[in-house]
């Protein structure tokens, strides 16, 4: 107890290097942080941008890119044009975006603060990394929660093969639910693969390419802002 | 005095930044000027007496204690190429974090609130070299180690270059980067009488054009 009073009279401002405290240095609450991972080509960039149409009028939202090359989601998202420029920020992640989201989150902490000082006050940032693969996971220190995307199209055994991404992630999303009849996949084959290894975490099936298809996500992440700004911050 | 700090500032997996950079092997590799081990430890030699002797020297004369900001400047003096300057700040800024959460000490937070968008690299890494309780041949031998495992890891992703080449190229630079680390550090010791300008100001012209060059590539495996 003494002890830490003396670093805190040194070393004032130590708690804020990294996402572990939800407040700003000026006390205020800072925006929710939430990862998006998971394979190539699942849809997790799509994900974005539609979360983005369907909260941006509600919420004040940014969006980080992790690319495996330089930039190429983040310029998807501008010439979608789901949010304005300024609001969009790539990291460069030297071929491994799981380095980069994972074991050093220096650069993507810093493209979240900045992001928050030139754009904000923000209620919600999303952190997509690249396709990777199933070990993927988002450090504790970057974001609050993570999404793992996944797509039929890989096969209904990808559930049950489980890995970190599939077991930890705060809700995974089985895309792509469309294609289900063409790739002879069992949808609830999958879905009883992932209860049996997530327990009681969610899941949820989505067809992004369908009207409306990103509502059980949004839903969710509107759950999660509740939950995340009426927390106390001390 | 606590040597076994060296390591943990040293390691590659020190959570700074720069597993996304190449020291310029990306735009190297793909002129056709690395495309082996051999043509890997010449990049290497050749970036650790330029690039690395410099780095070397700030990092010695900060961790000796020297003043930061005025090292920040010396810094920008010897970077004449402004995507090297940028990449130097925002890679410093980086080491800011990471030091500060690791070795806590007021000197980096002086420095992290004088320069909040990032110093350069070099100025930050032997600022917490000193903070570590390390000494500034310890600073310099961080960053003359730093200046070749970079392009030698980037390689090894850019060219699928057997891993134990490339680990042989770093083992056999060993001796060169005792040499550089020494001359950085003898360097430092004539600042009191001569001021910065003692510091090593060798310069890659090659490496500025080239990292100029690489900044505008569209696509692009590294960040610099």
């Amino acid at each position: 107890m003494h002890r830490d009073h003396a670093l805190d009279a040194t070393f004032p401002h130590r708690h804020t290097y990294s996402a572990a405290a939800p407040t700003r240095p000026d006390g205020t609450r800072r925006a929710l942080r939430i990862g998006l991972g998971g394979p190539v080509g699942t849809g997790k960039t799509a994900t974005v941008a539609a979360l983005c149409r369907a909260l941006r009028d509600e919420l004040s939202l940014a969006v980080v890119t992790n690319d495996i090359y330089t930039r190429e989601d983040a310029e998807f998202l501008l010439r979608e044009a789901v949010l304005p420029p300024d609001r969009i920020a790539a990291v460069e992640t030297g071929a491994c975006p799981h380095t980069a989201i994972r074991d050093d989150i220096s650069a993507n902490l810093e493209a979240v603060e900045d992001l928050e000082e030139h754009a904000g006050p923000l209620d919600l940032i999303l952190v997509e990394s690249g396709g990777d693969n199933l070990t993927a996971t988002f450090s504790k220190g970057l974001v609050d929660a993570q999404i793992f995307v996944i797509d039929v199209s890989g096969g209904d055994d990808i559930p049950r093969k489980g890995g970190p991404g599939i077991t930890t992630a705060d809700l995974l999303v089985v895309n792509k639910t469309d294609l289900a009849p063409y790739v002879g996949v069992d949808l609830d084959t999958m879905a009883r693969d992932a209860e049996a290894q997530r327990g009681p975490r969610p899941v949820l099936f989505t067809s992004l390419t369908s009207e409306g298809g990103v509502k059980p996500v949004a839903d969710w992440t509107r759950e999660r802002l509740t939950t995340w700004t009426t927390a106390p911050t001390t | 005095m606590n040597r076994a700090a060296l390591f943990v500032l040293a390691d590659g997996r020190f959570p700074a930044g720069g597993h996304a950079h190449s020291g310029g092997a990306e735009p190297a590799v793909a002129a056709g000027r690395i495309t082996d081990a051999a043509s890997l430890e010449r990049f290497c030699r050749g970036r650790l007496h330029t690039a690395g002797l410099v780095a070397a020297g700030l990092a010695a004369a900060a961790a000796d204690g020297h003043d930061p900001l005025a090292l920040d400047a010396a810094a920008d003096a010897r970077t004449p190429a402004p995507a090297l300057r940028t990449t130097a700040r925002k890679l410093g800024r980086q080491m800011m974090r990471a030091a500060r959460a690791t070795w806590p000490s007021a000197a980096l937070d002086d420095l992290a609130a004088a320069r909040p968008h990032g110093a350069h690299q070099p100025v930050v890494l032997g600022l917490a070299a000193r903070a570590a309780g390390l000494t500034p041949l310890d600073a310099a031998h961080a960053a003359a180690y730093e200046a070749v495992s970079g392009p030698a890891t980037a390689v090894v992703r850019l060219l699928s270059l057997d891993p134990f080449d490339a680990t042989a190229v770093l083992a056999r630079l060993a001796p060169d980067q005792d040499r550089t680390a020494a001359a950085a550090v003898a360097a430092t010791r004539r600042i009191p009488a001569e001021g910065l300008d003692a510091l090593p100001a060798a310069s890659a012209p090659l490496l500025d054009i080239t990292a100029e060059q690489h900044a505008a590539w569209p696509v692009r495996l590294f960040a610099s």
